[in-house]
């Protein structure tokens, strides 16, 4: 049967590896491809990539990195930030990108989602989507431009329409940030995404929160996402791979072994 | 050495290309039918479409090329597909050097596309996976595929059990990308290099 997937992911700023609280405040972590290449070796299912900045500048910085990163691992991984053409989309995946992430841009134009999808194949694209629980209306509403806290936005979308929106054009998977729970390693946001996951028929992954163990034995068991992704307990080292797939082992998860 | 990956101008080759170059061998990537020809291994890579992909084979008329090669020639994901008659994906005639049909996966209300790392079963007389343990863990990410038959050398189940890979003489197919499976897919592309003229010989 299908392994739930365990997946680092790299926030990508000027060619290195940052890591903020909430979206904001950003520290480096280190350099992109010893960190790719330490992640695929502890066991990682898969690695997402995140250029931060690129959407909320307009423009695609240096992605040669992605060839190199393609180089060296020997597992999937995806690159987001800024790709908002089907040359840009062509060009990462040409570099050796196994998918490609949209998230800024599919609000600003839905049609590239379909676009993309009928050039690609529905396998290598993936939309993110970040959500904010908003207290005042109590729903969830999607944001834009979230790597740059000067321009990060609340979209016309609440999170359930948008969600159904991108799967009708044809979304291969769906990353969910949770932007509530981002860097506070708090848990996962587990009544938004089992909300979600009913009406998600494509791979979902649970992103935003991941701070323990037992926050990834849950979303797994309560929310049934297809993968979670996690940034600051692998960069700080506070949980390792392995502890993590032999916890959820333990706890009846199906993974894949380290 | 002489590995061809056929330049099908449609799929992402490069991690393809990757995988082999780890390997120690320099692969050609071409679509040029003598070039094709003379390879000691051939590579059928997919990602796209089966109607794109055939399409693009019809245009740069590598059809029959393909059909005739006496060498081990390997199909991954899109690439096994195009191996088998026909593809549901569609509706179109695919190479038929594998007595097979693609459909679409029938998962039991699971998400689709099938993502993610799945085991092989059942892999016995399959050259491709020799040195590898029980159940080995690869990578698939597919909608389409190939009920098992007797052509079937490995299986696996998502929500049904399906065909993660096939053989018919010197033709291999394997759904899953063993270029994105770690260590086991690249046991099994180093088996390919490996692989002799007795274990395509029947």
């Amino acid at each position: 049967m299908l392994a739930r997937r365990i997946i680092p992911c790299l926030d990508v700023r000027d060619g290195e590896v940052v890591k903020g609280v909430q979206f904001r405040n950003h520290e480096i972590i280190g350099a992109i491809e010893p960190l790719a290449e330490r992640y695929a070796a502890a066991g990682a299912d898969e690695l997402v990539f995140y250029d931060i900045t690129a959407s909320a500048d307009a423009r695609v910085v240096d992605k040669s990195w992605v060839e190199r990163v393609a180089r060296l691992i020997d597992i999937p991984f995806t690159v987001a930030g800024g790709i908002s053409s089907v040359a840009q989309a062509q060009e990462i995946l040409a570099m050796g990108a196994d998918k490609i992430s949209i998230n800024s841009p599919a609000l600003r134009d839905p049609d590239l989602i379909n676009t993309l999808v009928d050039e690609f194949g529905q396998q290598c694209i993936v939309i993110g989507i970040d959500s904010f629980f908003d207290t005042d209306t109590e729903t969830y509403q999607v944001y834009q431009f979230t790597g740059d806290e000067s321009r990060t936005s609340k979209t016309r979308w609440q999170t359930r329409e948008w969600l159904q929106e991108v799967i009708s054009r044809g979304a291969g998977e769906i990353v969910l940030n949770c932007m509530n729970q981002d860097g506070v390693r708090q848990g996962y946001d587990i009544a938004q995404l089992q909300a979600l996951r009913k009406i998600c028929p494509v791979p979902l992954i649970a992103s935003g929160g991941a701070g323990a163990l037992n926050h990834f034995r849950d979303v797994f068991q309560q929310a049934e996402v297809d993968g979670a992704l996690a940034a600051s307990v692998f960069h700080k080292q506070l949980i390792s791979i392995a502890d993590l797939k032999s916890h959820l082992t333990h706890a009846g998860i199906l993974v894949r072994p380290v | 050495m002489n590995l061809v990956i056929i330049d099908t101008a449609c799929a992402n080759l490069t991690s393809v290309r990757f995988a082999i170059e780890r390997l120690g061998v320099i692969p050609e990537v071409t679509a040029d039918a003598a070039r094709i020809q003379q390879a000691d291994r051939v590579i059928l890579p997919g990602v796209g479409t089966a109607r794109a992909a055939m399409r693009n084979l019809q245009q740069l008329e590598l059809v029959p090329v393909i059909r005739e090669l006496q060498q081990p020639v390997l199909g991954i994901c899109l690439g096994m597909q195009l191996l088998t008659d026909w593809s549901a994906e569609g509706d179109v005639d695919c190479l038929g050097v594998i007595p097979a049909r693609t459909e679409r996966l029938q998962a039991a209300g699971l998400p689709l596309p099938h993502m993610g790392w799945n085991t092989l079963q059942d892999t016995t007389n399959n050259p491709l996976t020799r040195g590898l343990g029980l159940d080995p863990w690869c990578y698939f990410v597919h909608s389409f595929a190939v009920a098992p038959d007797r052509y079937t050398i490995a299986r696996t189940n998502y929500g049904a059990t399906f065909a993660a890979m096939i053989r018919n003489r010197n033709f291999f197919g394997a759904q899953f990308h063993p270029e994105r499976s770690g260590a086991t897919g690249s046991r099994i592309l180093k088996n390919f290099l490996e692989i002799t003229d007795a274990d395509t010989s029947t």
